[in-house]
């Protein structure tokens, strides 16, 4: 299961780098989602710790834990509670290196933190702040879908030498089983993966949303007679501009989905750079498939999440252009 | 092994913990009701009088004292409390102190000729710098606000480099992208300034963790103001460096005023030094305008971070007497009385001017 690929992940980390450090709120009995599960019997406590609750707290300990070289790894309990810590990412974080010239960084520090539509999250549990981060140079963004994705790209988001938020899909946690290998292994940073190629429609997600639109696709196929491109974005910041603007040109057709809210969501920052390289290969505008411009309600979730049945209208949308 | 464990544990099996009388009445009961709490959160003595049950505040007892060495005209208070530091290191504090005070000068200036964009002075606070500045090793990390370069003059930091920095030129190893006096220098191990404030109190605590992992018997000193002492972040620091066992001293120069805000509207409680005990933190308020009491009380706190890892709050009461910035003009809120005053009857210089005169002979 998912959580079990973290602490993997984890395990990995701290068995092979000495200075590498977990810590965060309820980190040490394994955590609310069991991400961090008999690390600090292994590890100890000075090495896997709970730190009060306070979200900048966390982050600003990180940033220095970072900068005095030492890997660190917090987490913020859930990605609606990332904002205290805002100013310490965006404004101390990201432009540690370069405000001081390269003299000083921060890269060693990795922010995981688990978001996303859990079926009955409600506004305080269930968020997507990515668009918030991707507007933020000097940070990067990652959102894997699956235990295995997880694994590899949370390896190498820690060792990316830069300041990296990763966020977990959380109803991941408990659905997705997956044989995780059990070695050591890093899935690239900045690259998109075309999971099923297609001829006719390009259907872009992240994190769970990927798995939302593969039945999309298949019922597209099936209903429609329709050939969908599949890619799962993997890094929203910086993003694979060119994976998805390849495939877009082959099938001139775009439909870009997330859970975040339509307006500012990453969907608009991917629309806007594909209509501006691509536009003589788009037979129809830009489609995006979201939350809507709303908090995130608890019990109408249903009516709110961009659903197999949203994406599919889309997808006839784009078709029938 | 583990896996199988948390199959097991469901939602169904957990325990609903419900109130049972019966079982309350039929235990032994205590003899008194004064014995010790066992409430995880705090594990004092119960009590009957409500006045046993109400911490200290400030208002009647004139607040904590602060600590000095020597008076306003350089006199020591306690002969035998003499530091006896060499001639060297005292006329090195007295030549940084200098140094500082006349590059505030001449770079003030430079702003208001349009040859740089923006400038702080440390005029006033040049003790609180020089003192603590002396007192810690060279590998001890500097995280620092805006106001503390006689700290990196007293490392060595050049008038050259500080003035790359403010110009913005080539020579600027910081590639001109910050506003001047935010200055910073890997080799002498002071963190690169960043605006917003506070965001470097967290920070400090962090860093120190990770040298007292690697065991490098070094400390971090964190300074910050009155002001920047009301951020959320001065009071997350303080709680992670207590609970998290930091080799970090916490130098808060209280001089009066943030901007144009004046003490009275910054905090209600007395000062800065009287929140360390909230947190778990080994406090003391020192006179920052006197720079051998400011050496002492450094010293004193770096053998207790780095031998305990225990964090240390140090408040410095201190008084600004130039403007917040070139951007400010502080007559718009206090009396130039006020600040005559401080410049003329209590400046850190002249008081250690007086010492150095009566000690070596010379100044």
């Amino acid at each position: 299961a998912l959580p079990i690929s973290v602490t993997d992940a984890l395990d990995t980390i701290l068995s092979t780098d000495s200075s590498a450090v977990v810590f965060g709120e309820d980190i040490k009995f394994g955590g609310v989602f069991r991400c961090t599960v008999g690390l600090a019997e292994k590890y100890g406590n000075e090495r896997v710790f709970n730190t009060p609750l306070s979200e900048q707290g966390i982050v600003g300990f990180g940033i220095g834990l970072a900068a005095a070289g030492a890997t660190a790894i917090a987490e913020m309990q859930f990605a609606d509670y990332v904002f205290p810590a805002f100013d310490q990412l965006v404004n101390e974080a990201a432009k540690y290196r370069y405000r001081s010239g390269s003299m000083f960084d921060c890269g060693q520090l990795t922010v995981r933190m688990p978001c996303g539509a859990v079926g009955h999250g409600a506004l305080y549990h269930s968020q997507s702040p990515e668009a918030y981060f991707a507007h933020t140079p000097g940070l990067k963004v990652v959102v894997p879908r699956s235990p295995i994705q997880t694994k590899g790209l949370l390896l190498a988001s820690i060792r990316d030498p830069n300041p990296v938020l990763f966020m977990e899909p959380k109803i991941l946690y408990r659905q997705a089983v997956e044989d995780v290998p059990v070695g050591d292994y890093e899935i690239p940073l900045s690259r998109a993966e075309v999971l099923k190629e297609g001829a006719d429609l390009t259907l872009l997600a992240w994190g769970n949303q990927v798995h939302v639109l593969r039945e999309v696709g298949q019922m597209a196929e099936k209903e429609l007679g329709l050939s969908c491109e599949l890619i799962d974005l993997r890094t929203i910041y910086p993003w694979d501009r060119e994976t998805i603007c390849e495939s877009v040109s082959k099938t001139g057709r775009l439909l870009v989905s997330h859970e975040a809210p339509f307006t500012g969501g990453f969907a608009a920052e991917i629309a806007a750079f594909v209509q501006s390289e691509c536009f003589l290969n788009l037979e129809a505008p830009v489609e995006r498939v979201c939350g809507w411009d709303t908090p995130f309600p608890h019990i109408h979730e249903p009516f709110y999440v961009p659903n197999k049945y949203r994406c599919f209208d889309a997808i006839k949308k784009l078709a029938s252009y | 092994l583990t896996m199988l464990r948390l199959c097991r544990f469901s939602f169904r099996k957990t325990r609903a913990w419900a109130f049972s009388p019966t079982r309350l009445l039929s235990s032994s009961g205590e003899p008194s009701g004064h014995e010790q709490s066992l409430y995880p959160g705090s594990k004092s003595r119960f009590s009957a009088d409500i006045a046993q049950c109400r911490p200290l505040t400030s208002d009647g007892d004139g607040g904590v004292s602060l600590y000095r060495v020597m008076d306003r005209l350089g006199q020591l208070l306690n002969p035998e409390q003499d530091l006896n530091l060499s001639e060297e290191t005292l006329l090195k504090m007295h030549k940084t102190m200098m140094l500082l005070n006349t590059a505030d000068k001449i770079l003030y200036d430079a702003q208001r000729q349009g040859r740089i964009s923006f400038y702080m002075t440390s005029f006033g606070e040049e003790a609180t710098h020089i003192g603590s500045a002396s007192a810690l090793n060279s590998n001890d990390l500097v995280y620092a606000q805006y106001r503390e370069a006689g700290v990196l003059l007293w490392r060595g930091y050049t008038l050259d480099e500080m003035m790359n920095q403010c110009y913005g030129n080539h020579l600027d190893p910081a590639k001109g992208r910050q506003m001047p006096v935010h200055y910073g220098s890997k080799e002498l191990n002071y963190h690169t300034i960043s605006s917003p404030l506070a965001t470097q109190m967290p920070q400090a605590p962090g860093a120190a963790y990770a040298l007292k992992r690697a065991q490098a018997g070094a400390c971090v000193i964190c300074y910050f103001g009155d002001g920047a002492a009301s951020e959320g972040d001065a009071h997350a620091a303080m709680n992670f460096a207590a609970t998290l066992d930091c080799p970090v001293i916490f130098f808060c120069r209280n001089n009066g005023y943030a901007i144009s805000t004046p003490t009275e509207d910054q905090y209600r409680g007395d000062g800065i030094v009287a929140r360390g005990p909230g947190y778990g933190i080994d406090s003391v308020r020192v006179d920052g305008n006197d720079v051998l009491a400011v050496y002492d009380v450094v010293r004193a706190a770096r053998e207790i971070c780095v031998k305990m890892n225990k964090p240390v709050l140090i408040e410095a009461m201190t008084y600004r007497v130039g403007h917040h910035s070139t951007s400010d003009d502080s007559s718009a809120y206090r009396s130039i009385d006020e600040v005559s005053y401080w410049d003329r009857e209590d400046h850190p210089i002249s008081r250690f001017a007086h010492y150095l005169k009566q000690k070596i002979g010379r100044a």
